[in-house]
C-alpha cells in the first residue's frame, strides 16, 4: 500500500478489530469521519470500523510499520504531508486536543489504554524489517531462483552437513539476532581451519541453519568461543584422522531455561536445543572456517556426534557438584565445557552394590578408550546415570571421592601393557615394565563425570577422548562461563 | 513460486557467489564421452554423427537416451551417464 493513499492534511487512526479498546471507540471514529477528512488503517479486517468512508485494509501491516505504530488505537494528525501529532490509546483529553469536538466520545470512559500492534506480534517486526525496512545485515546477498527451493539451495552451495538446514533468510536471522545484546558486526573470534573473522551476524546466520531458537543464541556464542579457546586445538580436532569431535556439555539454569535435555536418552535424539546448539557449532566450523569432511577433516571413519553432540548435566540432587563447578565455574552461573569426544560407548553393570565395587568395574570398561594397553592416549567422559549414581550417593561418595578412587582404579602395572604383552602388539614403550602407569590424567582433567540419563537401568555412558589430548599443557577439555 | 527471493551468506565469502563451472579436460584421452539422445527429432542423426567421429578420433563413448523428450532424465540414467562417462555431449536440437 503506498504512501500516496495516506492524507497529506488530516487525520489518520491505526486500529484492529481485536482490540477491544478500537472496538469501544467506534463510534468516535463515526463521528470523525463525519466531521472532516479521516483514514482508517485497519490492520486485521477490512470492515472495521464500519460507518467509516475511507478504510485502508493494512493487512501486510506495511504502512504500520513505516508509521511505527506500537499499539492501536494511534492518532495521528498530518499536516502538509508531515506528522505533527500522535496520541496512542484512548485518552479523551488528548483526542479533544488533536481531533477536536468530534473526538468527544459521550459515554466513554476518560481513559483506556490500547492494545499492541499486530506488527509488533512476535516474530513480525523482524519479518516487515526484513521487507520493508533496513536490515543492517553485512554478509552477501544470495539470490535464489523463483522456482528454486532454498533448502535444495543450501545443498547445492555445500552449506549443509548433509541434513537439511534452514534457510537463512533475512527475517529469521534477525529473530536470532535478537536472542543476543551482543552486536552483530563484533568479531566472535577466527574459525580455524581458515582463521576466518566470524561475527556475531555469521554465528546467527548459521544459528538459523542448525534450526536453533533465538534463546539458544546466547549459548551457540558461548560454545564457539569455547572452541576457539587455543587449548581446545579446534583445528587439529578438525584435521584429525580420529574419530573425535566436539562434545558440549551445558550446565547451569540456563540449561533449563531453554529445555535442554539431561534426562531420559539425554544423549540421543529429540531435544531440539540439544540437537541444534551442537550442530551449530559444526556448521560454524565447516561454512565460517571450511572445515569440508574429506578435505580438512580427514577423519577415517568419523563419528555420527560429528553432526552434533550436546546435553545438559543433570543439576537436581543437591549433594552432587556439577562439572562446570568442578572445573572452576562458581556455582548457579551458565557454563559450557568442550570436550573432544568419540562415539558413546554403553556400560552395563547390574551387580555391583557398593561403590568400590562399581570403581573397580567402571575402571575395566575405561580402560577400553583408545586400547586397553594403552595409556595417556587420550581422557574420557564418564556418564554417571542415575541408578549408578545412586549407589555412590547412598555410600556418601561424593564427586571429588568417586574421581580420586577411579584414578587409583586406573593404574595400571607397565609390564602387563607393554609391546607385545598379552600377546597383543600394541602397547607401550619396554621402557615402561617397572613403572605403575596411569590410564587418564589425574583430577579433574583425567575422567570428566557428568551426570545425565533416565531413571531406569543399571548403565552408564563411556565418551572416549582424542589422542591429542596427552599432552595436558596443548590440549585440554575447555570450560568456560557463558556470558 | 516463490519460496524466497535471497538467503545470506553463512561462509566467510572467500568464493564467487556463482559457482564457477567445471574446467573443461585438458584432453580426452582415455575418457568415456556419454551421448545423450533426448528423444528430440533428428537427434539419433547428430549422435550417430559424433559417434562416428569420436570413433576415428579414439574416443570410447556409450549412447544413453532419456524415454521421452517431455520429461527430464529419470535419474537412474543420470546416475548411470555419471558411473560410467567424464564427459556428457546431449543433442538438444530439433
Amino acid at each position: 500500500m503506498p504512501d500516496a493513499l495516506l492524507p497529506h492534511d488530516g487525520l489518520v487512526i491505526v486500529a484492529k478489530r481485536d482490540c477491544p479498546t478500537c472496538v469501544l471507540i467506534e463510534p468516535v471514529m463515526q463521528s470523525l469521519d463525519r466531521a472532516g477528512p479521516l483514514t482508517v488503517l485497519s490492520q486485521d479486517d477490512p470492515t472495521f470500523p464500519s460507518g467509516v468512508r475511507s478504510v485502508l485494509y493494512d493487512d501486510s501491516l506495511e504502512q504500520s510499520f513505516h508509521l511505527g505504530i506500537e499499539a492501536v488505537p494511534t492518532l495521528i494528525r498530518f499536516e502538509a504531508g508531515r506528522e505533527v501529532e500522535r496520541v496512542v490509546g484512548w485518552e479523551r483529553s488528548e483526542w479533544l486536543k488533536i481531533a477536536g469536538e468530534a473526538a468527544k466520545g459521550d459515554g466513554l470512559p476518560a481513559w483506556q489504554p490500547g492494545c499492541g500492534s499486530k506488527s509488533l506480534d512476535p516474530g513480525v517486526q523482524e519479518a516487515l524489517i526484513a521487507r520493508y525496512g533496513e536490515t543492517g545485515l553485512r554478509s552477501r546477498a544470495i539470490p535464489v531462483g523463483n522456482w528454486d527451493d532454498p533448502i535444495e539451495a543450501c545443498f547445492e552451495r555445500g552449506w549443509t552437513d548433509g541434513l537439511p538446514v534452514v534457510p537463512p533468510t533475512d527475517e529469521r536471522i534477525l529473530r536470532m539476532l535478537a536472542g543476543t545484546g551482543r552486536k552483530p558486526d563484533e568479531i566472535v573470534g577466527s574459525i580455524p581451519p581458515n582463521l576466518a573473522p566470524c561475527t556475531v551476524e555469521k554465528v546467527a546466520i548459521n544459528a538459523v541453519m542448525a534450526g536453533c531458537k533465538p534463546e539458544y543464541l546466547p549459548v551457540v556464542l558461548g560454545v564457539l568461543e569455547a572452541a576457539l579457546d587455543p587449548l581446545f586445538t579446534m583445528h587439529g580436532l578438525l584435521c584429525t584422522t580420529h574419530f573425535s569431535g566436539p562434545l558440549v556439555i551445558i550446565n547451569g539454569p540456563i540449561a533449563r531455561s531453554i529445555g535442554m535435555n539431561s534426562g531420559v536418552n539425554a544423549l540421543g535424539q529429540g531435544n531440539r536445543a540439544n540437537a541444534t546448539i551442537g550442530r551449530a557449532l559444526q556448521l560454524i566450523v565447516r561454512n565460517v572456517g571450511g572445515g569440508i569432511p574429506g578435505a580438512i577433516d580427514r577423519a577415517t571413519l568419523g563419528n555420527p556426534g560429528k553432526y552434533t553432540f550436546c546435553f545438559a548435566e543433570d543439576e537436581s540432587d543437591p549433594d552432587w557438584e556439577p562439572l562446570a563447578q568442578r572445573r572452576g565455574i562458581p556455582a548457579g552461573r551458565n557454563a559450557v565445557t568442550l570436550f573432544h569426544g568419540e562415539g558413546v560407548h554403553g556400560f552395563i553393570d547390574q551387580k555391583s552394590r557398593t561403590p568400590e565395587e562399581l570403581v573397580r568395574s567402571l575402571a575395566m570398561g575405561l580402560f577400553g578408550v583408545g586400547h586397553p594397553k594403552l595409556v595417556r592416549a587420550g581422557n574420557a567422559v564418564l556418564v554417571l546415570t542415575p541408578k549408578h549414581y545412586r549407589i555412590f550417593k547412598d555410600g556418601g561418595w561424593s564427586r571429588r571421592r568417586i574421581e580420586d578412587a577411579l584414578y587409583e582404579a586406573l593404574k595400571r602395572p607397565g609390564k602387563d601393557l607393554v609391546y607385545g604383552a598379552q600377546d597383543v602388539a600394541e602397547g607401550v614403550p619396554e621402557s615402561y615394565a617397572d613403572k605403575m602407569l596411569d590410564k587418564f590424567d589425574p583430577p579433574p582433567d583425567g575422567v570428566l563425570i557428568v551426570r545425565a540419563g533416565g531413571p531406569a537401568g543399571l548403565f552408564s555412558a563411556i565418551i572416549g577422548g582424542w589422542p591429542g589430548q596427552r599432552v595436558r599443557e596443548e590440549c585440554q577439555a575447555v570450560t568456560r562461563e557463558i556470558k | 513460486m516463490t519460496y524466497v527471493e535471497k538467503l545470506r551468506d553463512p561462509t566467510a565469502e572467500t568464493a564467487p557467489t556463482r559457482r564457477a563451472r567445471l574446467a573443461p579436460p585438458t584432453s580426452l584421452e582415455g575418457k568415456t564421452v556419454a551421448l545423450m539422445d533426448i528423444g528430440k527429432s533428428r537427434g539419433k542423426e547428430f549422435i550417430d554423427r559424433l559417434e562416428g567421429h569420436f570413433r576415428n578420433a579414439g574416443i570410447a563413448t556409450r549412447r544413453y537416451a532419456k524415454p521421452t523428450n517431455t520429461k527430464v532424465a529419470p535419474t537412474a540414467v543420470m546416475q548411470q551417464i555419471a558411473a560410467e562417462a567424464q564427459l556428457a555431449v546431449i543433442a538438444l536440437s530439433d
